[in-house]
């Protein structure tokens, strides 16, 4: 996917002044609410049209000014999932699922509907009215309606913000399992640095109807390490939890870590905030926290008061949040060898 | 004796055609300047609706009498449709013709408030799925204001059945050709000894109304049941 935009709009007395090129496969737009992300999208998907500007997708121009040339939003073949589903109410499931399908010509429908409503087990509901489905259900049909029409480009607008903490979680699996299957491209806009980072490799930071930022997803998160009180959260995978006393084992790459949560078979996400890892030079001694990890700095990175130290374990790589003040004293440069020690009730799971 | 004559019986008769006549030409064109109204952005909207909106305001002998300029023997209209043979003065046609106008800005008003509870973003969910905007008027806009536009046509045959001041003056009170029921409830309130066919006809007229109103809640029923399936 390449999306290259240059876009000028004016509403009352909000401006939106864009230009970016956006390549990665998954890409995100990230900002405050107000910031014109939303603007952005209707922008790119043709339903607001730009006071000037040229968009152009894989190479092909939607909007011109200069050239006149104004694609019609359907004809532009790009799919918009909404922050609320918007899900037609006279229509079931079903015909929700297939409204842009049946609108589709056959040349373009490259994904095949059953292997769709599979992926997002979408089956067991076709047959019900969109008034009965809960949140995260209609999300996933409003997902799958627009996959269907089979796009060259998907836009999500805060397509998580409505829905509470545990559905958002239940989701975000079937989110990256449909986009990794059926390889359509995505842009992601959300202002939850978490979901961001979930759900895009290279993001688009908006401020004030203006791109303040291009960066990967990861580095922007590196960067929260030392604004606010945020912090840095590592996003790690854990597979096949085992039980151990009354805490569970898990397996994390060569390694494998215990925690105090349940997870079920196969991989399962979780949370370590950068704070949460302590680090010991010469091993901890006696210690009440369950993990111990042997490591290897890789690289310091950040200024101001907090640190962060990018470690290599055998599961992975990890990173810690320190003062600069410890660094000092423990002589941690690149290649010193120190051991992380982490609570198992600090893991926090989020699928 | 019964108590309705043949002329009456013919009187009911035309009523209910020339009701059902206005009605369903009316409902495509009204349906569609309510979505104009709704949906797009027009140049002029204000003077549109106006314009829409003046026979409801009007007193329908002026409205009759207006008509009749336009498609009479020497209106412009009037000529240019003689030319194909169709004369709306003083005929059936002219009936339809006067309900119509009388009737029509009822109908927009209705189908156009049902319409102004679509939530727009159905409307672009539609299109980025891939639907023009005429595909969109018929797959989302009609099913999501059917009852709207029900309630809007029932309104609009109830006024046609009872309208008087401009049918009077645009085809006139011929037995038979345009007498509608109140056209003959007229009469027989100038013809002395009357008062019994009159009341007669009253009574038809009242049910004829409630029947139409039945029924028309009887389909929103069914139809609201068959949207939150």
């Amino acid at each position: 996917m390449n999306l290259q935009a240059n876009l000028y709009k004016k509403i009352g007395p909000f401006e939106l002044n864009a230009g970016f090129e956006l390549s990665s496969q998954r890409c995100g737009v990230f900002g405050p609410s107000g910031s014109g992300k939303s603007t952005l999208m209707h922008l790119v998907a043709g339903l607001l049209r730009p006071d000037r500007g040229r968009i152009l997708l894989d190479g092909r121009p939607l909007f011109d000014s200069e050239q006149k040339i104004d694609l019609p939003a359907r004809q532009r073949r790009i799919g918009v999932v909404f922050q609320h589903a918007h899900l037609f109410p006279h229509l079931n499931v079903r015909q929700n699922l297939f409204y842009g399908w049946q609108r589709t010509a056959a040349a373009e429908r490259r994904i095949r509907p059953e292997a769709l409503l599979e992926a997002l087990n979408l089956t067991p509901l076709l047959g019900r009215g969109t008034a009965t489905l809960s949140g995260g259900e209609r999300q996933r049909v409003a997902l799958g309606r627009t996959l269907l029409a089979c796009p060259r480009l998907i836009l999500m607008d805060e397509p998580l913000t409505g829905l509470d903490e545990e559905l958002k979680y239940q989701i975000i699996p079937y989110l990256n399992r449909v986009f990794d299957e059926f390889r359509v491209p995505l842009l992601f806009i959300s202002h939850s640095l978490r979901e961001m980072r979930l759900m895009s490799d290279e993001v688009l930071v908006f401020e004030q109807g203006r791109v303040v930022q291009k960066l990967a997803t990861e580095e922007l998160a590196r960067r929260q390490l030392g604004a606010g009180n945020r912090g840095y959260a590592n996003l790690l995978t854990l597979h096949d939890p085992a039980l151990r006393g009354d805490l569970w084992r898990y397996r994390w790459g060569e390694g494998e870590l215990i925690a105090t949560e349940p997870g079920a078979a196969g991989a399962n996400l979780f949370e370590l905030g950068a704070k949460d890892i302590t680090l010991f030079k010469e091993g901890p001694g006696a210690t009440s926290a369950r993990n111990r990890i042997d490591c290897r700095v890789l690289a310091l990175f950040g200024d101001g008061n907090r640190i962060g130290v990018e470690l290599q374990a055998a599961g992975g790589r990890l990173i810690s949040q320190i003062v600069p003040e410890s660094a000092r004293e423990l002589g941690i440069e690149p290649g010193t060898q120190l051991t992380a020690v982490v609570k198992a009730s600090a893991l926090r799971r989020l699928y | 004796m019964s108590l309705l004559s043949p002329q009456d019986m013919q009187a009911i008769w035309l009523s209910v055609k020339v009701a059902s006549a206005a009605t369903l030409l009316s409902a495509p064109l009204g349906f569609l300047a309510a979505y104009l109204l709704v949906f797009a952005r027009l140049p002029g909207r204000a003077v549109f609706e106006g314009v829409l909106n003046l026979p409801l305001v009007l007193p329908p002998v002026v409205v009759g009498y207006l008509l009749l300029l336009f498609f009479g023997r020497s209106g412009g209209l009037g000529q240019f449709l003689e030319t194909f043979g169709l004369r709306l003065v003083f005929s059936l046609g002219g009936a339809v013709l006067a309900s119509a106008v009388v009737g029509f800005p009822l109908l927009v008003r209705s189908v156009r408030i049902g319409m102004e509870g679509i939530d727009p973003h159905y409307l672009q969910a539609a299109e980025t799925l891939g639907a023009s905007a005429w595909d969109r008027l018929y797959s989302i806009v009609l099913p999501l204001s059917g009852r709207a536009l029900l309630a809007g046509m029932t309104l609009m045959f109830a006024r046609s059945l009872g309208e008087f001041g401009a049918t009077i003056v645009l085809a006139g009170n011929i037995p038979g050709v345009t007498q509608t029921i109140p056209l003959a409830i007229y009469d027989y309130t100038n013809t002395p000894g009357g008062d019994r066919q009159a009341l007669a006809l009253c009574l038809v007229s009242i049910g004829l109304s409630l029947a139409v109103l039945l029924l028309s809640e009887a389909v929103n029923r069914s139809f609201q049941k068959r949207v939150r399936r």
